[in-house]
C-alpha cells in the first residue's frame, strides 16, 4: 500500500497500463509538458513522449471522433477532458458514436475507449465548469458510467476501465483530487464494475450517496449517530452497471432510503435509483424513497449561491429526519 | 490502370449499380423499408478507391454508402440482407441501410451523422501510425459534410499528426435539396485543404482515370509519413436524395445531361476502344452480375428476421479484452 493522491493514483495507473500494455495512449489538451489541469497526467510525457501523450487542439469532438477510430482499430485510447462540462461540444460522438457503434454493427466491433475528466463544483468555476454530467451517459445505452469517490477507488476503477472493451464515462471530481488514500501497490489492482462499497453500516436508514456526496453522507451519518440515527452508506461506485442488490439488501435492514447527488435532482441519477428501490423493495419501505440533488437551476458562480444550490451536510441531515419520522 | 483493376473496377460499378437499382425496386414494392440513399451516378469514385485499398486498409462512409461497402469487398448477398434487416446482413439487421460495417475487413462503417466517420478514418490512421504498420485511411463524405465542424478539425489533426489518412469528397452539388453553391464559401471544397497545409485536388468523380490519378499520388503520400491529401471528386447522383423525392430542387435537364456522363458506359466505351472487352463480352458482365443480385435478392429475401429475444444483445462487450 502506498499513500496517495486522488490525482496521482490516476496518473500512477494510467502509466503503469502504458508500460504493459502498447495499445494504450492518453490524449487531451494540455496533458503533455503541463501534465494536465489536474497533474493527472504529469510526467506522462516524458516517459512515453509525444505520440503515446498526445497532446490535441481543442477540437473535443474531433478527437474523441479520432479516438473512435483508434478504438475501433486496435487500440485502447484514454481520452482526457479537462472538465467534463465540454463533452456537450463532442455529445454527437459520444453518444450516437462512441455508444451505437457496436450496437448497431451487431457486436462485430469492440470500442474500448476510456473518457475521463473531472466534474462538479469546488473551484468557483460557474455554470460551465462545475455542472455534474453523469446522467447523460446514463441514460443513453452502450457507455459504463463509472464515479470514484476516493483515491483507492479511482485506481482500481480506472484500471478496470481501461481494460475494458467498451466506452467508459470515467467521472472524476474536481474537488477530491486533493484526496489522499492508501492504495494497493499490485500493478492488477482492480475493482469490478458493478460492485458498490458499503461505506458504514446502519440500521434506521440507507444512503446512497455518489462522488464528493460520499463523504458529506459519512459526515451526516456521524453527526446523526451522535442522536442516535444509525445510518447505512453505500457508494455505488458505478451507475451503469449498477448494483442493486447492495442497495436492497440493505433497505431490507433499514426500511428507509435517501439517494444524494451533485447532479441536478430533475430526473438525476437518483430518479432511475429510487425508482429502482421502489420496483424492487417496496414492501420494505417505512418511507418514501428521498433524493437530494443540485437544484434546478445553473450552478451559480457566488460560493453563497454555489452552496444554496448543491446538497449539503444539513440537507443530508434533514433529509435523514423526514424519512426518518414519516 | 492496368487491365485486370479496369476490369475489377468495372465490375465492382456494375455490381453497385445493380445492387442499388434492386435495392429501389423493393423499397418500391414494399419489400425493404427504411432509408435508402442510392449513389446510382457516382460508382467511379468508390470502385476506383477500392481497387488501390487492400483488405487491411480501412475507410468510413455515409448514408449513401452501399457503393463504399461493395468497393470495400462486401458481399451484396449480406449487404441486401442488412438492407432488409435480416439477420444474415453485415449488422444482423441493427444497422440497416446506412450502417453497413465490416470492421475485419476494414470498412469501419457507414454513419448516418452527416461528418460523422471523418474522425473514424483519421483514428483508424492514428492508430496504424501507432502500430508502425502501412495501413491507410479513406474517408468518403459529401460535400454537405464539409460544412460540419468536425470536417475541419479532424483536417487540422490529420494534418498535423501527418496521418496517412485520405479525405475523399464527394461533391454531388446537393446536400439533400440544397444546392452546394448556396450553401459554401468555396467554388471548389478541394481548396478547403490549403486552410490545413493539406494539398486539394479536384477530379472529375465520373470518369475513373481521373480518380485514379489524384488517388494513387495521395497513397503514396499518405504512405511515405507526408500526411493527407483532399480529393474531391466532383460527381452527381442521378436519383432522388431519398425514394421519393419531388426533386423540385433540380431540373430534369440538369439531371439527364449529368446521365450523358455516365461513369459506367464512359469506362466500357474506353474499354472496347482499347480492346479490353468486346461489346458481347459487356453483355456477359452484365448477365453475370444481374445474376448475383438475383441471388443475393434471393438470399436476403429467405433469410430469417432477427430473434426479438436478442434486442439486449451486444450494447456492452462482455468478453475478455
Ligand atoms: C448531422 C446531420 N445533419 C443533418 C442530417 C440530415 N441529412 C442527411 S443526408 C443530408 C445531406 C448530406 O449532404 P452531403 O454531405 O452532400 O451528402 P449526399 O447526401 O449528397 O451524399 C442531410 C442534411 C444528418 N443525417 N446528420
Ligand atoms: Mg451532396
Amino acid at each position: 500500500m502506498s499513500k496517495k493522491k486522488y490525482a496521482v493514483a490516476i496518473r500512477d495507473v494510467i502509466a503503469e497500463e502504458m508500460r504493459s500494455d502498447e495499445r494504450v495512449f492518453v490524449m487531451g489538451e494540455d496533458i503533455g509538458a503541463l501534465g494536465g489541469v489536474f497533474g493527472c497526467t504529469r510526467g506522462l510525457q516524458k516517459e512515453f513522449g509525444t505520440l503515446r501523450v498526445l497532446d490535441t487542439p481543442i477540437s473535443e469532438s474531433g478527437f474523441v471522433g479520432i479516438g473512435i477510430g483508434a478504438a475501433l482499430t486496435g487500440m485502447r485510447p484514454v481520452i482526457d477532458f479537462m472538465y467534463l462540462d465540454f463533452v456537450y461540444v463532442a455529445m454527437d460522438q459520444l453518444l450516437n458514436q462512441a455508444a451505437k457503434l457496436r450496437y448497431m454493427y451487431g457486436g462485430r466491433a469492440s470500442l474500448p475507449l476510456v473518457i475521463r475528466g473531472q466534474q462538479g463544483v469546488g473551484r468557483g468555476n460557474a455554470g460551465t465548469h462545475s455542472q455534474s454530467i453523469e446522467a447523460f451517459f446514463t441514460h443513453i445505452p452502450g457507455f459504463k458510467v463509472v464515479m470514484p469517490s476516493n483515491a483507492y477507488d479511482a485506481a482500481g476503477l480506472l484500471r478496470t476501465a481501461i481494460r475494458e472493451n467498451n466506452p467508459v464515462m470515467f467521472i472524476e471530481h474536481k474537488a477530491l483530487y486533493i484526496q489522499t488514500e492508501e492504495v494497493p501497490d499490485d500493478p492488477d489492482f482492480m475493482i469490478p464494475f458493478g460492485q458498490a462499497a458499503v461505506k458504514r453500516s446502519g440500521s434506521d436508514a440507507t444512503i446512497v450517496a455518489t462522488s464528493l456526496m460520499v463523504s458529506r453522507a459519512l459526515e451526516a451519518a456521524e453527526r446523526l449517530a451522535e442522536e442516535g440515527i444509525e445510518v447505512e452508506v453505500i457508494d455505488p461506485r458505478t451507475l451503469i452497471p449498477f448494483d442493486i442488490d447492495t442497495v436492497i439488501t440493505s433497505v431490507k435492514k433499514t426500511g428507509r432510503a435517501l439517494v444524494v447527488h451533485e447532479a441536478h435532482k430533475n430526473n438525476g441519477p437518483g430518479s432511475e435509483i429510487a425508482s429502482q428501490i421502489m420496483e424492487k423493495g417496496f414492501r420494505y419501505l417505512d418511507a418514501p424513497v428521498a433524493r437530494l440533488g443540485a437544484k434546478a437551476c445553473t450552478l451559480p458562480f457566488s460560493l453563497v449561491l454555489e452552496n444554496a444550490v448543491v446538497p449539503s451536510v444539513e440537507d443530508i441531515i434533514q433529509s435523514v429526519h423526514e424519512i426518518c419520522y414519516h | 490502370m492496368d487491365k485486370q483493376t479496369i476490369l475489377n473496377v468495372h465490375e465492382t460499378m456494375l455490381v453497385i449499380r445493380k445492387f442499388e437499382e434492386r435495392a429501389l425496386n423493393l423499397f418500391e414494392t414494399n419489400k425493404l423499408r427504411g432509408s435508402v440513399h442510392l449513389s446510382i451516378g457516382q460508382e467511379a469514385v468508390a470502385a476506383t478507391v477500392g481497387a488501390y485499398l487492400r483488405d487491411e486498409d480501412y475507410i468510413t462512409s455515409t448514408h449513401r454508402g452501399h457503393g463504399h461497402a461493395i468497393a470495400k469487398g462486401a458481399r451484396a448477398d449480406r449487404a441486401m440482407a442488412e438492407l432488409m434487416g435480416k439477420v444474415t446482413g453485415y449488422c444482423g439487421g441493427r444497422g440497416g441501410s446506412m450502417h453497413i460495417a465490416d470492421v475485419d475487413k476494414g470498412n469501419l462503417g457507414a454513419n448516418a451523422i452527416v461528418g460523422g466517420g471523418i474522425p473514424h478514418a483519421a483514428g483508424a490512421a492514428l492508430s496504424a501510425k501507432m502500430r508502425g504498420t502501412d495501413q491507410v485511411a479513406v474517408t468518403f463524405f459529401g460535400d454537405g459534410a464539409s460544412n460540419e465542424g468536425i470536417f475541419h478539425e479532424t483536417l487540422n489533426m490529420a494534418s498535423i499528426w501527418k496521418l496517412p489518412v485520405i479525405f475523399i469528397c464527394e461533391n454531388n452539388l446537393y446536400g439533400m435539396t440544397t444546392n452546394v453553391e448556396r450553401v459554401t464559401s468555396v467554388k471548389d471544397i478541394a481548396v478547403r485543404g490549403a486552410a490545413y497545409d493539406i494539398p486539394g485536388v479536384v477530379v472529375d468523380g465520373n470518369d475513373v482515370f481521373s480518380v485514379e490519378k489524384a488517388f494513387k499520388k495521395a497513397l503514396k503520400r499518405a504512405k511515405a509519413g507526408d500526411g493527407p491529401t483532399l480529393i474531391e471528386a466532383k460527381t452527381y447522383r442521378w436519383k432522388g436524395h431519398w425514394t421519393g423525392d419531388p426533386e423540385m430542387y433540380r431540373s430534369r435537364d440538369e439531371v439527364s445531361s449529368w446521365k450523358e456522363k455516365c461513369p459506367i458506359l464512359r469506362l466500357e466505351a474506353h474499354m472496347i476502344e482499347n480492346q479490353l472487352l468486346t461489346e458481347e463480352q459487356i453483355r456477359t458482365k452484365h448477365q453475370e452480375i444481374d445474376q448475383l443480385i438475383d441471388e443475393a435478392e434471393r438470399f436476403a429475401l429467405e433469410s430469417p428476421e432477427p430473434d426479438p429475444s436478442t434486442v439486449l444483445d451486444n450494447v456492452f462487450d462482455e468478453g475478455d479484452q
